[in-house]
């Protein structure tokens, strides 16, 4: 298996504050990372960088073999291999489906509606393709913001706390098709999230962060393992 | 003459088609949609630009553009002519009392404004946006062109704005241009002479149509950039 990151000294600060420390992170390829922490600790900081839309103020973040060094250009070719989605999903203006397929429309690929109309069903909003997103809730925001991040196939998915807007049932929904990104296709998966018992049901790995630094990372919840629903 | 009699008059010029009255309306447009078209190709993106940077002297180039904002055109005037004329670093183009020179007079003046309103429209846009269409896979560009597009409405302003203050500016069209009949004599200078001349039917004629001009670019900016102020 190889290496999807290598963090090492990578630091970040906005208006001189430090929000983010991470001594050391390593994440393999096709591992499923959850990042744990209060409130403020720099874990959505931390997701940003690992999504290479923000860059550290210093160190090196390795991603699948490309050093990327503070203030250096990243080749769009890497960054499309990664998406993200975020914790307050913004879209947009338009529909459902533009606001869905627009990751496919930047790389100019075909059959754009037909997929998106697909993936809307797995997540069970498909009769919301017409709708303006300004009209959804927030739980039909978050579940439009995973259909656009996984509709791109993307090598590595980042997930910023993406079930707390849902109700227990799209809870089961989601983990349910994170869980065969994982283990189906192999996707290397990284989740923040401020539930301990989430993180256990998908998570191999876990990291743990504390005022702005990763503080613990664990391989694995060996406990979990026997526990994890199929 | 009375008001009325000149109100009267200026609506027969208008109707009548009046060759001068034509002439000098084709000229406005042309220096001032010209010095839109260039000025924006330049503004917009460098108001983008500066939407998204963080820097330390961002907050003394956004002083300047403010200033920019208030620049009497006499003084844009005075300084494009220098720069023009014979002895002037850009002496040797000769553009002087050409439309070329207003143009150049003009594009200073609605830089700053367009520059900046583009800039406050794109920070009132979610400054998530951004970082979501990028973690999509967007390139810089793609992801400019996203958050321009949600701030359509607030660019849009910024166009109207720009092209309001050149076409009703008179100050430096007048010094650089020199107001000459036939070649540079545009609706402002035009007023500013037919009044001094006493020919109050043609200047309000023209002051009528530099209105409707104003009026027509606001209403069809609006009705361009669709149906967002309805949403």
């Amino acid at each position: 298996m190889g290496q999807c990151y290598r963090l090492a000294g990578v630091t970040k600060s906005y208006k001189g504050r430090q929000v983010c420390d991470v001594p050391s992170l390593e994440i393999d390829e096709g591992s499923f990372l959850a990042i744990m922490g209060p409130n403020g600790a720099g874990k959505s900081t931390l997701l940003r960088m690992l999504a290479l839309v923000e860059q550290p103020d210093t160190g090196k973040l390795s991603f699948q073999a490309n050093t990327l060094l503070p203030g250096g250009k990243i080749p769009l070719e890497l960054r499309r291999r990664v998406t993200m989605v975020f914790q307050r999903p913004v879209f947009t203006t338009g529909t459902v489906e533009d606001a869905v397929g627009y990751g496919l429309r930047l790389r100019g690929e075909k059959h754009v509606v037909a997929r998106t109309q697909d993936m809307l069903e797995a997540l069970g909003i498909a009769h919301l393709v017409r709708a303006k997103v300004s009209t959804l809730s927030a739980g039909e925001a978050q579940r439009a913001a995973l259909a656009r991040a996984m509709l791109v196939e993307p090598d590595v998915l980042l997930l910023d706390e993406p079930t707390t807007s849902l109700d227990p049932d799209n809870v089961v929904l989601v983990e349910h098709l994170l869980r065969g990104l994982h283990t189906d296709k192999g996707k290397t998966m990284v989740l923040v999230t401020q539930s301990e018992s989430q993180a256990k049901r998908l998570a191999t790995q876990a990291a743990f962060m504390l005022d702005g630094s990763l503080v613990e990372s664990e391989p694995v919840f060996d406990e979990s393992k026997e526990h994890k629903p199929r | 003459m009375s008001l009325w009699t000149a109100l009267t008059e200026s609506l027969r010029l208008l109707t009548s088609g009046d060759a001068e009255v034509l002439r000098i309306v084709l000229l406005s447009l042309a220096v001032s949609g010209a010095a839109l078209v260039i000025s924006s190709a330049f503004a917009i993106p460098f108001g983008l630009w500066l939407a998204f940077r963080r820097f330390w002297w961002k907050r003394t180039i956004m002083a300047f553009l403010y200033t920019g904002v208030g620049l009497p055109p006499v003084l844009v005037g005075l300084v494009v002519y220098l720069m023009l004329s014979r002895s002037g670093p850009l002496g040797w183009l000769g553009w002087l009392y050409t439309p070329e020179a207003m143009v150049l007079a003009q594009i200073v003046i609605s830089f700053p404004i367009i520059a900046s309103l583009t800039m406050a429209a794109v920070m009132s846009v979610d400054s998530s946006l951004r970082s979501q269409v990028l973690s999509l896979g967007a390139s810089d560009v793609q992801a400019g062109l996203a958050v321009l597009k949600e701030a359509k409405v607030g660019v849009v302003i910024a166009l109207v704005a720009g092209f309001g203050s050149v076409i009703s500016e008179v100050g430096a069209v007048m010094m650089v241009g020199g107001n000459l009949k036939g070649s540079t004599q545009v609706l402002t200078t035009a007023i500013v002479q037919f009044t001094r001349m006493g020919q109050f039917e043609h200047a309000l004629a023209l002051g009528l149509v530099l209105l409707s001009i104003t009026f027509m670019v606001a209403l069809m900016w609006l009705t361009l950039q669709g149906r967002r102020l309805e949403d």
